[in-house]
């Protein structure tokens, strides 16, 4: 394998997975693990019992002062106004043309302090992109050494997190937190999480994460938690449709696109790049994110064309195989008139058209 | 771990030569390095086929990795086992999961081939 000549950023708990016997793969500049037992292993472990995710290398911003609320929302697509504090929410950053600076997760501590998780590659570019846009009488920090972050994902999570915290984690709603503590650690405790499951994701000072890794890990035991990599969190989160960052939404994407104008609250006031939407929004949609799977044999991947009878149609942002559903599933971007279930398509598997069709999505949803 | 009678390349698949016909499969190596495969395309038996050229691919859950030939010759086998469970090549790489038998058309060309010794070297190293 080739060694890399710039040092990669590393997480706290880096030797841990590499005593562990993780593979390791660069992820955005990152060495994180790609998977510890397998991916479908692990995969089934997060849908069927619980998994563990060391996800630290996510950046963490920070915003505060007496203008938090209006600096957030003047940089986010939703509407932080509406947040109560210990709420949170998925938003938008967006440029001033109106595609994705990144996709962010808005936690409102209190009205002058919001807490802002980002994409680990993004999280020098949305802090710059937050302090240019700051009119506003608040202070913006990027924080992220501060946190080691870790996701605790699957139907039997919150019984093991439970086993190491006083906080009644059944009381914490779906997108909402708690500033508690977890083994002794003050942690915030967030019902969120990137795999379609039920599930918590914690933050806490990262010279405290190699206790919480293996505690966590000692709790659930009995059920049978697996550490997780990035391998699974990308399987886990195809099949809940969440979009990632670089494949389904992009610089040039703008948010209905990517079916993301729930998060897009225009008559909110004025934020960044909110002009250049009001002016695409009277032109209309001409393409929409698509889910496929396959029917012909093969695996339809990242990259890969997309026809519709023979003619060049799309991109395949993210495709795979569906360990849960047991079949090659994707997602692609198709003109809109073209992106309805059951029609029909074609991927360009290796230089063959493979055949497929357009599907509902998500492709998985948790049972309740 | 790699069977003393086989011969292996650096692309990580081996070939068993039994009279004039060669075994070809991927290497436990490789079989770990690709991770849970969950497809495998294979040439159909008929075919004809060179030392380096591309015969197929093996997918795992997050990447392709195209499968070259290690001798040149005609495919007179495919293994139907794989088009079923994929799965068995991470289970069983240099046994039930080879994958075509070629009948080779220039037996010399083994000898270019790494021996078992050499190969653990080599991937060792890697």
């Amino acid at each position: 394998m080739a060694s890399s000549a710039t040092a990669l950023r590393t997480t706290p708990l880096h030797e841990v997975h590499r005593r562990m016997g993780a593979k390791m793969v660069d992820f955005g500049g990152w060495d994180m693990p790609v998977q510890y037992s397998g991916v479908l292993d692990e995969h089934h472990a997060v849908r069927r019992s619980a998994g563990l995710f060391d996800v630290s290398h996510m950046g963490e911003i920070e915003i505060r002062g007496p203008q938090a609320l209006e600096l957030t929302n003047y940089i986010s697509t939703n509407d932080a106004s509406k947040l109560a504090a210990g709420q949170a929410h998925y938003a938008g950053m967006l440029y001033t043309h109106g595609g994705f600076v990144d996709d962010i997760l808005v936690h409102k501590v209190s009205q002058e302090h919001f807490f802002l998780c980002v994409n680990a590659a993004n999280q020098d570019k949305d802090y710059e992109h937050i302090r240019a846009h700051n009119i506003f009488d608040a202070t913006v920090k990027n924080a992220s050494d501060q946190y080691a972050q870790l996701a605790i994902q699957g139907p039997r999570a919150l019984q093991i997190l439970q086993k190491l915290t006083k906080t009644e984690l059944s009381g914490i709603r779906y997108y909402h937190f708690v500033d508690g503590e977890v083994s002794g650690v003050p942690a915030r405790i967030a019902r969120t999480g990137y795999t379609g499951e039920d599930g918590f994701e914690i933050y806490f000072a990262p010279r405290e994460a190699l206790r919480l890794w293996e505690e966590i890990l000692n709790a659930g035991a009995e059920f049978g938690i697996k550490p997780c990599g990035l391998g699974a969190r990308n399987t886990l989160r195809l099949e809940a449709k969440m979009a990632l960052y670089g494949h389904e939404i992009h610089a040039s994407t703008l948010p209905w696109e990517a079916d993301l104008a729930w998060i897009v609250k225009m008559d909110k006031g004025p934020f960044v790049g909110r002009e250049s939407l009001q002016a695409a929004q009277e032109k209309g949609r001409t393409r929409k994110l698509s889910g496929f799977e396959m029917t012909g044999r093969g695996i339809g991947r990242d990259g890969y064309e997309v026809l519709i009878e023979n003619i060049p149609a799309g991109f395949v942002t993210s495709g795979g195989p569906s360990p849960t559903l047991n079949k090659n599933i994707g997602l692609c971007y198709l003109p809109v008139e073209a992106a309805r279930p059951g029609q029909k398509i074609q991927v360009v598997v290796r230089g063959q058209a493979v055949d497929a069709v357009v599907v509902e999505t998500p492709f998985y949803k948790r049972p309740k | 771990m790699y069977p003393e009678n086989f011969r292996y390349t650096k692309e990580h698949e081996w070939v068993n030569v039994e009279g004039d016909t060669g075994t070809i499969g991927i290497t436990d190596h490789a079989q770990k390095e690709l991770g849970d495969i969950v497809y495998v395309d294979l040439p159909k038996a008929g075919s004809m086929t060179e030392k380096g050229k591309t015969i197929g691919s093996v997918e795992s859950v997050k990447a392709v990795s195209d499968i070259f030939s290690p001798v040149s010759g005609e495919v007179v086998a495919v293994n139907e086992l794989l088009a079923t469970a994929p799965e068995k090549l991470n289970e069983d790489p240099h046994g039930s999961a080879w994958l075509i038998k070629i009948k080779l058309s220039a037996p010399d060309e083994i000898k270019d081939l790494l021996t078992a010794a050499e190969y653990q070297v080599y991937v060792g190293a890697e």
